[in-house]
């Protein structure tokens, strides 16, 4: 028997996901109970006035969100929790965020789809959505954790990269990595780096709130702290007015996209495991990725070539790291609770270079490890 | 466009937002003079006002006045207000919003405010139409009255708007007018006072699209309609049944007090702080969607 080890935890997903939205700062939670999700409501409902933070049940996922980005307007780190039809309903103020440049957390517990779907049940359907739900040119960041602890680590990572970059970030989890439980040892929460957004340090006169510098990403001010600024959803100028000049549109715009794509080496994660030699990998994210580990295993022990590639954060999509890998590659499995969908990236990506072949599963129940090393033996 | 006082004036982002979008003649700013005016009067400072408004013509008004401003999504602005109202109470929230952002796509978050009863203030600028894009019916558009959506006349009924902030639970209602623009001013600075959610519905005109499809005149006859069709709600009962047929009330209408919601949730924080960590409680053995 193994000595037990001390803070050794027995924890859902959805509970560590709060937890670490906790430790990272959160005070404020606005939300609409949805399957499989509501566990983040009800804890953080308990948990929030504790800290002397807030938690409000809202009309509907619309409003959540909107109040989400109020309070975070007013200074307060901030999130909602949602699953598939509540992340549609959510998709116009995601895109508000992401235009107004306002740091917020959305959490996505994927269940079946589309529409109504299946509450209860696991998928990766809304891989698309979060990339595009939104409308009008938008680049997203997304992490995706696969197991308890991670729940934690990767909701307090999107508190930071939200808060650092300015814009809304989204957890895409799933059913399972929600509702499961694992033990877990939770770090300590002062050994991990906690990101606040930057303040500005000019005063109010000058102040500009959409800032454009050389990072993208501008000083915020919070209401109420003396920067008497406009924030709208309207395309603006650098104060945050309504503009329609095209060289002002053309600026902001490119300041969105910027201060995403030149910082794709401090976002991006991909975890790589025996991909020193790998001639073939599988491409798996979440719940999925723990599959495919089991499948390389069994894969390895008769000596075929497999790796496995992990991202952890699907938004934005590691093509940097796919260019290069893919040099060393015959085949590339996608495997996916999907009909479907990061194939397409992957795809993209390779350009015909690499065979790539997909496994997909949208029957409600999870890939095997099992399927996944019967799919490498077939393709193989 | 309006013509601003001194005092207005110093209150308004002169330099860099005007000209304003507004048509001349448009309720709109005589509305946002009266809020101005209420705000100077009740010596609040511009950096703890914060207004919020969503998308439309009367939503445009946050953009040019020197407080905290937050120009939202068509119909949420109210959703937006209870976030920053609760993470910093101490700001004084005022809600500017059409009667489309409110009652059509904003209903829910209307009436969900009105029952929540967080202090937030909220003048509804009821011009009956769409003015933003260009004179469609409204959820407050009169029965059989022409909108460009409802060019044989409009067969809906209009929402009576405060009745229905009433049963929703608000505890402060008021109707105003732009023509009765001293009262208006009274009427805003009542609200903001109020401790919890209040509503300030004020008729306006917007004679570019409403005026003209119904052929109701330019902004004059409009506000001498509002002349003569308003009765202050002290004349209520003094005033006899048939005189009151096609007339509004105007004054506050209903003031009553209900535990404001930050004041709750400060009695929640001091409840959770003191009882032994407990886990929430779970619905267990039940079907869930
Ligand atoms: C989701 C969404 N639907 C529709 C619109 C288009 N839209 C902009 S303003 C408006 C109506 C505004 O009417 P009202 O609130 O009465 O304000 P007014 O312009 O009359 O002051 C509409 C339908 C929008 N901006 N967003
Ligand atoms: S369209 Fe109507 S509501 Fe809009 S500014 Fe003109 S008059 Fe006012």
């Amino acid at each position: 028997m193994k000595p037990p080890v001390k803070n050794q935890r027995l924890m859902q997903g959805n509970r560590a996901c709060v937890e670490g939205a906790m430790a990272a700062g959160c005070r404020f939670f606005a939300g609409y109970p949805i399957t499989p999700s509501t566990e983040m409501a009800e804890i953080l409902a308990a948990e929030l006035p504790k800290l002397s933070g807030k938690f409000i049940q809202m009309e509907d996922e619309i409003a959540s969100l909107a109040a989400v980005i109020g309070s975070s307007v007013a200074g307060v780190k901030s999130m909602t929790a949602t699953s598939g039809p509540g992340f549609s309903l959510m998709q116009e103020h995601i895109g508000y965020a992401y235009m107004a440049e306002v740091p917020c957390v959305i959490v996505d517990v994927q269940r079946g789809g589309p529409s109504t779907g299946l509450p209860t049940k696991v998928a990766q359907a809304d891989t698309m959505q979060v990339r595009w739900g939104t409308h009008g040119d938008y680049y997203a960041i997304a992490v995706a954790p696969s197991s308890v602890l991670e729940c934690y680590e990767f909701t307090l990572r999107a508190f930071n990269l939200s808060e650092k970059y300015r814009t809304p970030v989204i957890v895409l989890m799933d059913e399972v990595v929600g509702h499961m439980r694992e033990r877990v040892i939770l770090p300590d929460p002062d050994q991990m780096t906690i990101i606040d957004r930057m303040k500005p340090t000019v005063p109010p006169e000058w102040y500009q709130h959409f800032e454009i510098n050389p990072h993208f990403v501008s000083p915020m001010a919070s209401f109420g702290e003396g920067y008497r600024y406009n924030i709208t959803g309207l395309t603006h100028d650098p104060f945050g007015f309504p503009t329609e000049k095209p060289e002002e549109i053309k600026q902001k715009m490119d300041k969105l996209k910027n201060k995403i794509t030149h910082n794709l080496d401090d976002i991006i994660q991909v975890r790589a495991e025996f991909m020193e030699d790998a001639n073939i990998a599988i491409f798996a994210y979440g719940i999925v990725a723990r599959a495919a580990r089991e499948a390389v295993r069994m894969a390895r022990e008769r000596r075929i070539k497999v790796g496995l590639i992990q991202p952890l954060t699907i938004w934005p999509f590691p093509d940097q790291y796919m260019e290069h890998i893919q040099e060393q590659l015959d085949l590339i499995i996608v495997a996916e609770l999907n009909q479907g969908q990061l194939i397409g990236e992957v795809m993209r990506v390779n350009r015909g270079k690499t065979r790539v072949s997909s496994l997909t599963r949208y029957d409600s129940e999870l890939i095997t490890p099992d399927q996944v090393f019967e799919k490498i033996r077939e393709e193989k | 466009m309006p013509i601003f006082s001194e005092m207005t004036h110093k209150y308004l982002r002169a330099k860099k937002k005007f000209p304003n979008v507004w048509c001349s003649g448009c309720g709109i700013g005589t509305v946002m003079g009266a809020i101005i005016r209420a705000i100077d009067h009740l010596h609040l400072s511009r950096d703890e006002v914060v207004m919020i408004s969503g998308i439309g013509c009367s939503s445009r008004m946050p953009v040019y006045v020197d407080f905290n401003t937050l120009h939202t999504t068509h119909g949420r602005p109210l959703a937006f207000a209870t976030g920053v109202k609760l993470a910093k109470p101490n700001l004084k929230v005022i809600i500017v919003t059409g009667d489309g952002d409110a009652l059509a796509i904003g209903g829910n978050h209307f009436i969900h405010a009105c029952r929540r009863n967080i202090d937030l203030t909220t003048i509804l600028i009821n011009n009956s139409t769409y003015g933003m894009t260009g004179g469609q019916v409204a959820p407050t558009t009169p029965f059989m009255k022409i909108g460009t959506t409802a060019p044989y006349g409009n067969r809906e009924r209009g929402f009576d708007i405060s009745k229905l902030a009433m049963a929703a639970g608000a505890p402060f209602v008021a109707r105003g007018t732009v023509y009765h623009v001293v009262q208006l001013q009274k009427l805003v600075e009542q609200a903001i006072l109020k401790k919890g959610f209040s509503l300030v519905e004020v008729i306006s005109q917007c004679h570019t699209l409403y005026g003209r499809l119904n052929k109701e005149g330019g902004p004059v006859e409009m506000m001498k309609w509002q002349r003569d069709h308003a009765i202050p709600i002290s004349a209520a009962g003094k005033v006899p049944a048939e005189k009151l047929k096609d007339k509004f009330f105007t004054g506050v209408l209903w003031d009553i007090d209900f535990p404001e919601y930050c004041e709750e949730y400060d009695k929640v924080i001091a409840l959770a702080q003191s009882l032994a960590e407990g886990e929430g409680v779970r619905v267990k053995g039940k079907e869930r969607e």
